[in-house]
């Protein structure tokens, strides 16, 4: 953004407070909501976890998922964070996060080439009428099955969160006894290639302008 | 006392992985690992959890000395007056449990303001943690999101690393409280003492230049702009650059203001120091905030008591924010220009970058507010009272500005921020970001202490009747130790900011604030805790009083003064209005009821 043009954000909020009209190209585009995917490698060490949930909950942010598990290096922990906000808050949170003396790297996925997948167990009741239609769906989804009684079976998927989702309304109709899900885990797709560094972009464009967008 | 603050990087003689290192038990290593880090002063209470660390430092006789607190809230605020006065990090040491618990204000206060201090805890052996044993706390937990970081020491072989890393956390980067939780077993167990020279904080980094690009950006938007500011906050003394902010203000003729926090950051005697901004702050800086073009903020971080309405704050300036910790920068107020870095390396590269300005319209124009509402002004008393803000007047004729100002929370607290002048750079300590009552005593025997190692200045406590009850106790303390501290409660039997608030906004009732029939004789106080009283009841007694109280020099010293209860503090931006939208005196509550 030019420096020369752009209205700062105390000017657009002002003009926002007094009904007046903002221009298109003066729009606060990050004032909307959106989902951030954010990958924290971290210290594997007790508290450490808790002091990252702690800094979204002390923020008054709802995390929608966490998972957590170790790395190669048992000594450091790998975690995937979803979270739904403003993007400036949700790069104000990401800041916050790498100040945390456990944290090593914390990355905004959420616009950079990044694979996706969460894992989905799904108990669901049959009868011999409607086994075929489950394990035909279980296959479109790619799932297998990884436990059956005479009544029900449990189902295991895998994918990006969206395909769960459909997976999980597919089945709605059967009788879902029970779902557990891991919540998401995302990494950088084509790291070998020359992607940009996500860390060290957002430092930048922290330097460039303050605003924010980690991503 | 033998001290030496340089000691931390100096490496000691059991380092190095030494094959002689001692094997010492958890509380002597405790003991040791102080010494290696230089502290000079522990302040402390002890208790059942730390009663081995305590047995230890009787045997070992450290080079450091304790302090016996009698609160531990008390020990918190007085190791942040010791490190906010000579810039060193303040060391606490408490039991478990309570012990614990009552210094999560002090831990609380000094997050809010990047205090650096390192808080010990006592904890109960680790086979019982989380069974409810007794006095226990799950003291990490409590404490996660008031400190820069906290440790729970679960093995005796990571006690003194983790004692590196507590007072390198402390200090460095955005300084802050650190909490180390010591379970009792861990004091007991042996282990190989090495003290490392280096901590081991692979994912913990320290900004120092800031980026050469943004650097020049600011140099640029400096020269381009016509009414430019300089708007200056603690993190620039925490930086040790206030003498290179003078450089930059006065090399580029540009006004400087300063947080509560900054104040002692720039000569408030200079021509370009406009003193203090914000709510209680005067007519013409906040007018000067709110016409500028480019505000440039060092060390600040635009908290809502300087901004008012941050919609309507400051609506037509650009702003460049310098500051060490990257979640400042547009956290509060968008940036424009962001520099992450050390205060004063980032002013060490602006300087050769910026070029004399012509300001003199803009100063001008700044004069002429100043003129239409005068700070300074204010009117005795027709009753046989004092008025407060004379006495902090003549507190300041009596020090010249060489002395270093202490101040609980409440309207004194502004008027010390209003009327004394401040030269030197930590000079003044208050509670600005948690605004914690029963600060002023604690944090000012904390800084007297610090004056015995280095710095002599004489150390003012200022409060008031409400806020020191809050910690009176450590009255005793100070006069155990000898401590000349000055104590002045200005005293309108009430308390007196929340009634101020009653009166302006809550059409005077008055609900729980009068202290008249409760309050202590404060000069019986005083000689109950073998401190002398003094007692000034009218203008003509305030200089005698003062002039007594310098001549004690064994001893804490309390002076009272009698001052009425419907002063105000003015002006004043109501909270959450704009910084423009003032009430001064002239401003009377009849014209303000009819808006």
């Amino acid at each position: 953004m030019s420096d020369e043009e752009t209205l700062t954000r105390q000017q657009i909020r002002r003009k926002r407070k007094f009904g007046e009209p903002i221009l298109p190209e003066e729009e606060d585009e990050t004032d909307q909501k959106h989902r951030h995917i954010i990958a924290v490698t971290l210290e594997n060490t007790i508290g450490a976890l808790n002091r990252v949930t702690n800094l979204f909950s002390a923020r008054g942010f709802n995390l929608e998922s966490v998972a957590v598990g170790e790395t190669e290096d048992s000594s450091i922990a790998r975690l995937t964070l979803v979270t739904v906000g403003n993007d400036r808050i949700v790069a104000q949170v990401t800041r916050q996060l790498k100040g945390l003396v456990n944290t090593y790297d914390v990355t905004d996925l959420t616009d950079a080439e990044h694979v996706e997948r969460e894992l989905c167990l799904l108990k669901v009741q049959y009868t011999s009428d409607t086994r075929p239609e489950i394990l035909d769906i279980k296959d479109i989804f790619r799932g297998r099955v990884v436990n059956v009684t005479p009544e029900t079976m449990v189902l295991e998927v895998t994918g990006p969160n969206k395909k769960i989702n459909a997976f999980i309304g597919m089945m709605q109709e059967h009788g879902i006894e029970e779902v557990a899900r891991s919540g998401q885990v995302a990494m950088h797709r084509a790291l070998e290639y020359e992607a940009p560094n996500p860390l060290a972009s957002s430092e930048s464009e922290v330097n460039d302008n303050g605003s924010s967008d980690a991503n | 006392m033998p001290t030496d603050s340089l000691k931390t990087s100096t490496p000691s003689t059991a380092s190095n992985g030494a094959p002689d290192a001692p094997v010492l038990k958890g509380s002597e290593i405790f003991v040791r690992a102080l010494e290696e880090e230089g502290v000079d002063r522990v302040f402390g209470h002890p208790g059942g959890a730390v009663i081995k660390i305590y047995d230890a430092m009787e045997r070992i006789q450290p080079d450091y000395e304790h302090v016996l607190v009698r609160h531990e809230q008390g020990g918190t605020h007085a190791a942040e007056g010791y490190a906010k006065a000579t810039g060193r990090v303040g060391t606490v040491l408490v039991t478990s449990g309570p012990g614990a618990t009552n210094t999560v204000t002090g831990i609380a206060d000094a997050y809010l303001d990047s205090v650096p201090i390192v808080v010990f805890t006592g904890q109960v052996p680790t086979h019982l943690i989380g069974n409810d044993s007794f006095q226990e706390t799950d003291t990490t937990g409590v404490t996660r999101s008031i400190t820069k970081h906290n440790f729970l020491v679960r093995d005796v072989d990571e006690l003194a690393s983790t004692i590196k890393k507590a007072y390198h956390i402390a200090r460095t980067g955005r300084p802050g409280p650190v909490v180390v939780d010591i379970p009792k077993d861990v004091q007991m167990d042996k282990s190989t003492f090495v003290y490392p020279d280096e901590p081991d904080l692979p994912g913990y980094s320290v900004p120092g230049k800031g980026a050469s690009r943004q650097v020049q950006r600011a140099a640029r938007m400096i020269e381009e702009a016509e009414r430019p500011l300089l708007y200056v906050g603690g993190g620039t003394i925490n930086a040790d650059a206030p003498e290179h902010l003078t450089k930059l203000a006065r090399k580029t003729n540009i006004p400087v203001t300063t947080t509560l926090h900054g104040l002692g950051a720039f000569p408030e005697t200079d021509d370009l120091a406009l003193g203090w901004l914000g709510m209680h702050g005067f007519y013409h800086t906040n007018m000067a905030v709110q016409n500028a073009d480019l505000i440039i903020a060092v060390g600040a971080r635009f908290d809502d008591r300087v901004t008012g309405d941050v919609d309507a704050w400051a609506p037509d300036a650009k702003i460049i924010h310098v500051d060490i910790d990257p979640s400042c920068i547009s956290k509060n107020v968008y940036a424009d220009c962001a520099i992450i870095g050390d205060a004063q390396k980032v002013l060490q590269q602006l300087l050769p970058k910026v070029e004399p300005k012509d300001t003199e319209e803009w100063l001008a124009q700044i004069d002429e507010w100043r003129d239409s509402c005068p700070p300074y002004e204010y009117e005795q008393p027709d009753e046989d009272l004092i008025a407060p803000e004379s006495v902090v007047e003549q507190l300041y004729e009596k020090t010249q500005g060489e002395a270093v100002m202490v101040s609980d929370v409440g309207q004194h607290q502004m008027w010390v921020c209003q009327y004394y002048k401040f030269g030197r750079t930590r000079s003044h300590i208050s509670s600005g970001g948690l605004g914690t009552m029963g600060f002023g005593l604690p944090a000012a025997m904390g800084a007297a202490f610090g004056m015995r190692e280095g710095r002599d200045l004489d150390v003012v406590c200022v409060s008031g009747d409400g806020g020191f009850v809050m910690n009176a106790q450590e009255l005793s303390v100070a006069a155990a130790h000898g401590l000349p501290l000055k104590i002045a409660v200005l005293n309108n039997n009430f308390l007196g900011m929340v009634r101020q608030w009653q009166s302006l906004f809550h059409e005077d009732r008055f609900s729980h604030t009068d202290l008249t029939s409760t309050n202590p004789d404060f000069v019986k106080l005083a000689e109950a805790h073998h401190c002398v009283g003094l007692r000034a009841t009218s203008p003509d007694e305030v200089g005698d009083v003062i002039d007594q109280a310098w001549e004690v020099d064994d001893r804490p010293v309390l002076m009272e003064f009698a001052v009425p209860k419907e002063e105000m503090v003015f002006p004043m931006v109501p909270a959450g209005a704009a910084s423009d939208d003032m009430l001064t005196e002239m401003f009377s509550k009849e014209e303000m009821a009819k808006e």
